[in-house]
């Protein structure tokens, strides 16, 4: 990788196995610190959560993107630009409310599970992405869009899609009033 | 403590380096082994943190009065780049990471060694090998 001068960022690439491996490094040990699921689910989200924080500035120092004017742009924001930017993956947004604040995230191929084949019989609630809940939720924190965000469905866990669902919490009409 | 933080970093990335190195030597030297330590250690050093964070490490050097010490020199390792270190724990390098990784890796490829990542020229990875695989060495290359 050759550097040129006068370029501000620097793009560190790792190798995706290097990141995947190290990411399954941290869960099993967590899950050796920690003896019920719910422990290491809470854990993964806040760290998750301390990741986002700090992530959203770098997203968007490096897509340059215009405000989102609603919460579909949003959603469609983390599915096409920063999950394809950060995982090299897109994921499909549905929403799925009237009110037009709840939306998913359905995930086809998920690279964190790629060297993960099943949980263990005793982690059987454990959620193992949790990490990418707790980061949208503090990247959306920090743009003043406070959000749940929980996983709906697991591939590892025996369903079909894996589907990240996500909630924002405050009514549409109140962002009008924002300036 | 400063010491069980770095042993807890190493042990991720002994937990880690197990995983890749297989894959990697699968990839970058099919059907080959390395069984000479220089060999090894600029295998380490060129193809392996290729692969695992894009670029090369900077220096390999080998100590002046021990023959089972070598250092892999890192201006800014990968691994240390969003990690600010508070005054208090000043002594904690995240490198010890890599340095868990490549202990796992240099044991599984056949060198078993000691890793140790210190602040020196950026920082540097001590690699300290065990007696017995020095010696094999010798007697490799006296054949």
């Amino acid at each position: 990788m050759s550097r040129s001068p006068g370029r501000k960022q620097e793009n560190h690439k790792i190798s995706r196995e290097l990141f995947v491996l190290t990411y399954g490094a941290l869960v099993a040990q967590l899950c050796k610190d920690y003896e019920k699921d719910e422990d290491v689910n809470a854990c993964l989200d806040r760290m998750g959560y301390s990741i986002g924080i700090r992530l959203i500035d770098d997203f968007l120092a490096r897509s340059a993107v215009k405000r989102c004017r609603s919460y579909s742009e949003t959603a469609d924001m983390i599915a096409q630009v920063a999950f394809k930017m950060y995982l090299g993956v897109t994921p499909s947004v549905s929403c799925s409310s009237a009110t037009g604040n709840e939306f998913s995230l359905i995930l086809d191929k998920n690279p964190l599970v790629d060297f993960v084949e099943e949980l263990p019989a005793e982690r059987a609630s454990l959620c193992y992405c949790n990490l990418l809940c707790g980061v949208i939720r503090g990247a959306l924190e920090m743009v003043h869009l406070a959000a749940e965000v929980t996983f709906l469905q697991d591939r590892l866990k025996g369903d079909a899609v894996t589907e990240i669902g996500i909630t924002f919490l405050r009514k549409p009409e109140d962002r009008k009033h924002r300036r | 403590s400063v010491a069980e933080l770095q042993a807890r970093l190493a042990r991720l990335g002994h937990h880690v380096g197990l995983r890749a190195l297989d894959a990697l030597v699968a990839r970058e030297r099919p059907g080959r082994r390395e069984t000479k330590v220089l060999g090894v250690l600029l295998f380490v050093k060129g193809p392996l943190w290729r692969a695992l964070f894009g670029r090369e490490a900077d220096k390999l050097e080998q100590a002046n009065d021990d023959d089972r010490t070598f250092y892999v020199i890192e201006r800014e390792p990968v691994v240390n780049t969003f990690v600010s270190v508070p005054r208090e724990n000043s002594s904690l390098n995240c490198a010890a990471f890599a340095a868990g990784l490549l202990e796992a890796v240099l044991g599984a490829a056949g060198f078993p060694a000691r890793v140790s990542a210190h602040w020196h020229k950026g920082t540097t990875l001590m690699i300290k090998f065990d007696e017995a695989v020095i010696a094999r060495d010798k007697s490799l290359e006296g054949r």
